[in-house]
């Protein structure tokens, strides 16, 4: 009767929540720690992306495993602003010595070695871009991963390159 | 047979299951963890070099709700990635924050914290390999902070924020008070 229709629409609910549960948990740990969509705004990484935001595929396995080279476009946590992911390029990894660009026309060109456990980030978009040559270099546990691919706008669709400076 | 195979599939998937829930769980809200080295004792042990060693050590419970925002507090004991080594992770007390200003033990130094960053000291002062080395963090280091130690049963508790006295200033919307 009534009680017995109740009692099996509950458990259908249950059992739904379950898999539901279940599902967003699988999404959490597959986005955390395999791969995930984010959006990268700004003018830094002129021409590679544009200033009002490319929507991108990011990999977490290159850094777990240590794997990011120079040249990857990585997205870290920045250190002056633990809230904010910037996405920027490696140019050197630890031990590198990397050719720095001036922050403005009229600076100069310099050497840095970047020290252990760290790596140097530079926005492509040289003058225009707040990156290591402004907080120094950024230790690699703050890495969140590695780009690898571009899905918006539509004719920016394709892999995110490395490129050596 | 393929009774055998089917119930051995629906374990794996059990296990799976499970496995999947319980990484988000300790991604986002709590996790355990074992201490290693003598950087944090007397508040903290951990079991010493002997083969089993680790089995003494204590168990960390961890609370990551404060990763939210980085809402962490002064004398909070936390846990954080090393900058020089990425994959090890520190356990320290977090001393101070960003624009406070901190003395540097064993000189007159007084140097301030700069902006997104945090100084860590271990409470055993002179095995610790802290900020006192590699200088202030970023607070984007930090993973998780330590509410309690939940293994062994003798030393199951609460984990006290503690700050040592005289070691901070911190500027509080223009107020400046000495902790």
């Amino acid at each position: 009767m009534m009680v017995a229709a109740w009692r099996a629409l509950l458990r259908e609910a249950w059992e739904r929540s379950v898999v539901f549960t279940q599902f967003i948990c699988f999404l959490n740990v597959f986005s955390n720690h395999v791969a995930e969509v984010h959006q990268c705004l700004g003018p830094s990484m002129l021409p590679t992306f544009n200033v009002s935001g490319d929507i991108l595929l990011l990999e977490h396995l290159s850094s777990k495993f240590e794997k990011v080279r120079p040249g990857d476009v990585v997205m870290a946590r920045s250190p002056v602003n633990p809230n904010l992911v910037v996405c920027k390029r490696v140019l050197g990894l630890e031990g590198d010595r990397v050719t720095v660009l001036p922050t403005s026309s009229r600076g100069h060109v310099k050497q840095v070695v970047v020290p252990k456990g760290h790596v140097w980030l530079q926005g492509d978009n040289a003058y225009n871009s707040t990156d290591s040559r402004h907080y120094g270099p950024v230790p690699y546990a703050l890495i969140q991963g590695k780009v690898f691919y571009r899905i918006w706008p539509p004719e920016g669709w394709g892999p995110v390159l490395n490129r050596q400076p | 047979m393929r009774e055998l195979a089917g119930s051995v599939w629906l374990l794996i998937k059990r296990v799976m299951t499970g496995a999947v829930v319980g990484v988000t769980i300790s991604d986002r809200f709590e996790c355990v963890a074992t201490m290693h080295g003598g950087s944090m004792e007397p508040t903290l042990h951990s079991g010493g070099n002997e083969p089993f060693g680790y089995l003494k050590a204590d168990l960390l419970y961890l609370d990551k709700m404060s990763l939210r925002n980085y809402t962490f507090s002064r004398g909070d004991v936390v846990v954080f990635r090393s900058p020089l080594e990425p994959k090890m992770w520190l356990v320290k007390r977090l001393i101070a924050l960003p624009s406070d200003w901190v003395t540097v033990p064993g000189t007159y130094e007084i140097l301030q914290v700069p902006k997104g960053h945090c100084w860590v000291e271990g409470d055993n002062a002179e095995v610790s390999f802290d900020s006192k080395s590699f200088g202030p963090i970023p607070l984007a280091l930090l993973k998780g902070r330590v509410t309690n130690v939940i293994w062994p049963p003798s030393r199951f508790g609460h984990v006290e924020n503690r700050l040592p006295e005289g070691r901070v200033l911190s500027q509080n919307r223009g107020t400046s008070t000495y902790s």
